[in-house]
């Protein structure tokens, strides 16, 4: 794959040569694998895999020491009352959390992810992007959620796109000579794309360009991650996989709520991807106020009785 | 030309009123209800337990509004249902008489009071703090308050026996000082009950604070009794066996529970519902020098 990447105009080819997106169809097959029934044993695994996959995220301009060290808490010991509650994947901050999330996960497990690369407009120089990634790193960060430059995305720059996702991929990389790297996941914003074809295009620019994860939104906007939308994504995936064997995460967030949405993102992961794809180091969902729901149902499961929101943590 | 006679009428959806809106039951069920004689009427929605939780958070996210609202606001509002109901009246009579086989004349009374009843409540609103609060004598200088304020989502089972004015006489007091309630109609004659929701719904009401679910008591009241998120349950129209469950089943999360006792529903009904779900607050204010 890397002659198409070679140059602007043989990358402009290849996105533009990718099979258009069938909106129709997308949107009817997102709503029929929507409509699975998931019930008793397999709904407990559901809810399960679902608390272990969520990047438990506070992106909030109020956000301090104080609240983020008991997102952590919460992160690494979701429901007190029940122990068997198995943690999240990650704890997702802003860049200057990310020393006091790390402490407060110290020996957990739980991840840090920081937002980086002037999240979530990506209005800003690359120098200043690179320079906040490495910072991230620095601190600690176990995975960095960048975004791209939808202005030059939207005007045809596929080529600056890429460049910027590779400068980003290469400061992930730990500067304590372990040689190791921290994730990247690269979010698109698919709610400023347009349309279909735009996300599939984005995805494909940001595997090629080596993102660990392709992450639809950033919670920012009034359009965050929709089922038809992740469909993309997840389709891309399985197609880059089937071309290059290259293994890819998927990671949407934004607007995903209830238990039952988040039980429909892993039917449709199940569906297009296969259980390969059903664990947290390939699939995570970005999302703040969904715990508590995945909490209750869970209580409700085990108790027989319905929860209310007395029972868990306000934040 | 045709006959009046041969008229086709237009046959009533009886629908649940969840949350403002009129949904089905999510279990997409309904059973048949019949007048007295055993004569079909209509088909009510048979609700599922998933209504009741459906229900709930309806109730829930209406609290704080409706219990935020100044008293005088609900005091009008609840003037409101009471002009609509007027305006129904009519209809009421007509679906009380079927559903307890009354008399025109006797159904009409039923209603006429139950109308009574509901602006009798509606006066209310304003003025339970002066009989349930209470400026208290403290041993220091504070001025030492109590005020009653709302227990929060109410599940009410309406009575069976008098399907109009005793589930008029459940709801207007619960929901006059600031409570949101799911109500469980009469198992046999809910038609009343999903009316009444439609005047609610026209009466700036706002949705949420009144949800009525028909079907089987036993089988929607079992959840709600339980649900960690009902803060009290009314047992009027459970019988013996079944509220000794259900207060079982209310202790878990310490649920306020009135218990079912006979009662004359037409007769002056006293405070004793209106003052079933409160709590007090009690405020010390340091007095002046």
């Amino acid at each position: 794959m890397a002659d198409v990447t070679a140059g602007d105009g043989a990358l402009r080819r290849f996105l533009h040569g990718l099979p258009g997106v069938d909106a129709v169809g997308l949107q009817a097959r997102a709503a029929t694998l929507g409509t699975r029934s998931i019930k008793t044993t397999a709904k407990a695994y559901a809810i399960d895999l679902a608390i272990s996959m969520i990047d438990l995220t506070t992106l909030e301009g109020a956000d301090t020491p104080g609240k983020v060290r008991a997102l952590c808490a919460k992160g690494i010991n979701p429901d007190p009352t029940d122990r068997t509650t198995p943690r999240v994947a990650a704890i997702c901050v802003y860049g200057d959390m990310v020393a006091t999330a790390k402490e407060a996960l110290t020996g957990s497990g739980v991840h840090v992810a920081a937002v980086a690369t002037a999240f979530p407009s990506g209005r800003a120089a690359l120098p200043v992007k690179l320079a906040d990634t490495r910072e991230a790193v620095a601190a600690g960060a176990d995975e960095i959620d960048m975004v791209i430059d939808r202005g030059a995305f939207l005007s045809g720059r596929y080529l600056q796109v890429f460049e910027e996702i590779r400068q980003v991929k290469e400061a992930c990389v730990r500067e304590d000579g372990s040689g190791t790297a921290a994730h990247l996941k690269v979010i698109f914003e698919t709610g400023e794309l347009q349309t279909y074809d735009n996300v599939r295009r984005a995805s494909w620019l940001a595997m090629l360009a080596g993102a660990d994860f392709i992450k639809t939104s950033t919670g920012k906007v009034a359009v965050n991650a929709t089922p038809p939308v992740t469909l993309v994504l997840l389709e891309a995936v399985r197609d880059f996989h089937a071309t290059t064997g290259v293994q890819v995460g998927v990671k949407p967030a934004g607007g995903i709520r209830t238990s039952k949405d988040a039980i429909k993102y892993l039917v449709m992961v199940n569906e297009t991807l296969g259980d390969e794809w059903l664990s947290p180091e390939w699939f995570r969902f970005g999302a703040s106020s969904l715990l508590n729901d995945l909490l209750m149902q869970r209580q409700k499961l085990s108790t027989g009785r319905y929860s209310g929101p007395d029972y868990v943590t306000v934040d | 030309m045709s006959d009046r006679n041969d008229r086709l009428s237009v046959l009533k959806t009886y629908k649940l009123f969840v949350g403002g809106k009129f949904p089905r039951s999510e279990s997409g069920r309904v059973y048949e209800v019949t007048d007295a004689k055993g004569k079909w009427l209509a088909n009510a929605p048979l609700a599922s337990r998933k209504d009741a939780r459906d229900a709930v958070v309806a109730a829930r996210k209406a609290f704080g509004g409706w219990s935020g609202a100044t008293a005088y606001n609900r005091g009008q509002i609840l003037y409101r249902v009471a002009e609509m109901l007027e305006g129904r009246r009519d209809q009421f009579v007509h679906e009380v008489a079927d559903a307890e086989g009354l008399s025109k004349s006797k159904a009409t009374a039923q209603v006429d009071a139950a109308i009574d009843r509901w602006v009798w409540y509606a006066g209310w609103s304003d003025k339970t703090a002066q009989i349930a609060g209470s400026a208290n004598p403290v041993a220091g200088p504070y001025f030492n308050l109590s005020s009653p304020e709302p227990t929060g989502v109410v599940a009410l089972l309406a009575p069976q026996d008098s399907s109009f004015l005793g589930l008029v006489s459940v709801i207007a007091p619960a929901i006059v000082t600031g409570n949101t309630t799911v109500v469980v109609a009469s198992e046999r004659a809910p038609l009343p009950a999903l009316s009444l929701g439609e005047v609610l719904a026209t009466s700036d009401l706002p949705g949420g604070v009144v949800n009525v679910l028909s079907g089987r008591t036993a089988e929607i009241a079992t959840p709600l009794a339980a649900h960690q998120d009902v803060n009290a349950i009314d047992l009027a129209g459970a019988d013996e066996e079944l509220a000794t469950e259900l207060e079982k089943a209310a202790a878990d999360n310490l649920k306020r529970v009135v218990r079912p006792q006979p009662v004359d529903w037409p007769a002056d009904p006293g405070t004793a519902r209106l003052l079933a779900f409160l709590e007090t607050k009690t405020v010390w204010h340091p007095m002046g020098a």
